[in-house]
């Protein structure tokens, strides 16, 4: 029997119980401590662990950035959180040139065995600076594992295997996502960093997405079955290094593909899952692989630009009906 | 690391020479505050109301350095701040009807609903923002008024910040510049004690921001900016000073925010004494006492100031619900100059 959790409480557990096992990770960030975290996350955890392994930081992103890769790179294992990626981008420097790059440069003689995390993504009418996915962005970073799911189940594995990993992981999550429950068991597990989940099991079309976009993925899906139409739905929950098998033995299975993306078209996650499907699966498709993205324009503040800008339930019925040639 | 939460701080008086103003000075002063108080407590009411979302940072508190800054700078001077705006906006003359429709996301506001409680602007006013990341406007500001020397005016750009901000490396490159090449730069940080809900004290062991100019030579001040007569006079002062040529002046303007962060922090890290302390500093009420006790203008005078503001915000209220949304092909304007840019749109 398991327990059901939020997502906020399963992103805690996780990174509580790696910092119960190993005296060497820590937890930094902008209000991370006193205030129990923007958004509640590590609620409870300096009272736990005390002021030295839950540190609040003055806002200054870069620097406790590259603390926390300068701590990697000797011997600690920091969680850095970002209240959002978005504020990460001040950050940018030491994660991309600091801590993609420490193992290369140095030739094997320093690992930098740290967590970026925090949400990524819309979250209502935030407008222009506050609403953006960043998976794409960090995705094209050799050196840097990237990480993006809601689901509690999946979080509480996926920071587990994050903090223990000896690579940099960017741990994407959602900021309106952070109550969303799921059940999780009792005993002590791992998700692995590289496994998609086939969430439903379906023989008309497949549909690949992650993050936030799976609720929306999953109320297409209970849709377009009371129309009778099967459709097959994959959590890529990790987005680097992509799990293309599992796409790829789904679409030879149904031979048609939707993916559904909050990044902005080009050069996002859905160009690159359609690229590598195209040469795995070329034979296997009976119609162009087609994508839903935010739109390709900044998200402006009022209700009706929202609307507009997100991939909704809708959109994915509209395109799954267009791939399967059906009105 | 925790500690005890700040307790009140005394704010430097500074000995204001209030007989030295015009009536029409402290009136002004006055209405400034006023409007900006009765804007954000509506901002606050249509917030419950859900009729403005996303995040929402009010001015209540801080209005005397707004009413400073209309009577010590002028018009054609450049402002940039951050995401606590509303105040400074209004102040630079955008009408309150423009500012409570973009709160409200109506295409009748300032930025035409795209920019909401964080991001107005107006070219017009010469209010170049509005600006979500913290301390990003600092190096944008000291941008603008390079742009002013190039170009050989005599204006400044007033670059505001918050005291979280204050921590921000992009300060410190900006500060080093502007002293470099002294530009026309007036940084105002208003120093309300938090960033977000940490305490000044435990962001840095310098608490006292106007020292950090030192590092750079910069001639720096602390203000009581609870009193908008020591703001207009620290403003007049540095302003004097940016115009000749000399360089750059930082302001760190003591204040406090009675409201907590945003509308979703209760604030909760502050003790009552020390908020109880602060409201008997409050701007508004103490501006209008001394307007009265000093006699620089009458009862009735105040109340047609009150009664134009009342009738003023509700109006605003009113035609804020009357506009429209922007149609939601507006999302592909403004992204670019180019009118016929190829969007994706498959």
């Amino acid at each position: 029997m398991g327990r059901i959790i939020a997502l906020r409480e399963a992103i805690r557990e996780g990174m509580c119980e790696e910092m119960r096992r190993d005296p060497n990770v820590f937890l930094m960030g902008e209000e991370v401590a006193l205030y129990n975290g923007a958004y509640k996350v590590s609620k409870g955890m300096l009272a736990e662990f005390g002021p030295n392994r839950v540190v609040d930081t003055p806002i200054a992103e870069l620097g406790f950035a590259g603390i926390g890769v300068g701590a990697a790179m000797n011997g600690l294992r920091p969680i850095i959180e970002f209240m959002t990626w978005n504020f990460a981008v001040l950050a940018f420097d030491q994660i991309v040139n600091n801590a993609a790059k420490t193992l290369t440069q140095s030739a094997g003689e320093f690992k930098c065995p740290i967590v970026f995390r925090g949400p990524s993504g819309s979250a209502g009418q935030l407008a222009q600076q506050h609403s953006q996915s960043f998976e794409s962005w960090l995705a094209n970073c050799p050196g840097l594992k990237v990480v993006s799911c809601v689901d509690p189940y999946d979080a509480k594995g996926l920071i587990k295997s994050a903090i223990i990993d000896d690579d940099p992981v960017c741990m994407m999550e959602s900021e309106m996502l952070y109550g969303l429950e799921g059940e999780v068991p009792e005993h002590e597990y791992y998700v692995p960093i590289g496994k998609a989940a086939v969430r439903t099991e379906g023989t008309d079309v497949t549909i690949v997405s992650y993050n936030k976009m799976m609720e929306v993925c999953k109320a297409a899906v209970l849709e377009l079955a009371k129309e009778g139409i099967s459709a097959e739905l994959i959590d890529l929950r990790t987005i680097r290094p992509l799990d293309i098998d599992t796409i790829v033995q789904s679409v030879k299975k149904t031979n048609r593909l939707i993916v559904v993306d909050e990044s902005w078209p080009f050069a996002s996650i859905s160009s690159e899952v359609s690229y590598q499907v195209q040469k795995y699966a070329f034979d296997y498709l009976d119609a162009p692989v087609t994508r839903i993205n935010t739109a390709d324009t900044s998200l402006g503040y009022a209700p009706t630009f929202v609307q507009e800008f997100l991939p909704n339930p809708d959109k994915v019925i509209k395109a799954v009906k267009s791939v399967l040639y059906v009105k | 690391m925790p500690e005890v939460l700040s307790k009140p701080k005394t704010t430097k008086k500074q000995d204001s020479k209030s007989n030295s103003y015009d009536k029409s000075i402290w009136l002004q002063w006055f209405e400034v505050m006023y409007r900006i108080r009765k804007f954000e407590e509506r901002t606050l009411m249509a917030y419950s109301q859900q009729k403005i979302r996303g995040f929402c940072h009010v001015y209540i508190g801080q209005e005397a350095i707004a009413a400073g800054l209309v009577t010590a700078i002028r018009k054609e001077d450049a402002v940039v701040t951050a995401y606590r705006q509303h105040g400074i906006a209004l102040s630079r003359g955008i009408s309150s009807r423009s500012c409570m429709a973009e709160l409200f996301g109506k295409e009748t506001g300032c930025v035409k609903g795209k920019g909401g409680s964080m991001h107005f602007f107006s070219a017009e006013h010469r209010f170049f923002g509005g600006n979500g990341i913290v301390g990003a406007q600092i190096p944008i500001g000291t941008g603008i008024a390079f742009a002013e020397q190039y170009k050989g005016t005599d204006l400044l750009c007033v670059t505001m910040f918050g005291d979280g901000a204050a921590r921000q490396g992009a300060l410190y490159e900006s500060f080093n510049m502007a002293m470099n090449w002294k530009l026309p730069v007036i940084y105002l940080v208003e120093n309300n004690g938090y960033a977000m809900g940490t305490s000044i004290e435990r962001t840095s062991n310098v608490h006292e921001l106007y020292k950090i100019g030192a590092a750079f030579d910069m001639p720096s001040k602390p203000v009581d900016a609870m009193d908008p007569v020591a703001v207009h006079e620290s403003l007049i002062e540095a302003a004097k000073y940016c115009r000749q040529g000399s360089g750059p002046f930082f302001l760190e303007m003591n204040t406090y925010r009675y409201r907590g962060h945003s509308v979703s922090d209760p604030g909760n890290y502050r003790s009552k004494d020390e908020l109880e302390y602060y409201k008997t500093l409050d701007p508004v009420i103490t501006t209008e006492s001394r307007i009265l006790t000093e006699n620089i203008a009458n009862a009735m005078e105040i109340q047609s100031i009150k009664d134009k503001i009342h009738l003023e915000i509700d109006d605003a209220i009113k035609f804020a619900e009357e506009s429209a949304y922007p149609a939601p092909e507006g999302l592909y304007e403004d992204n670019y100059v180019q009118q016929d840019y190829p969007y994706i749109k498959d």
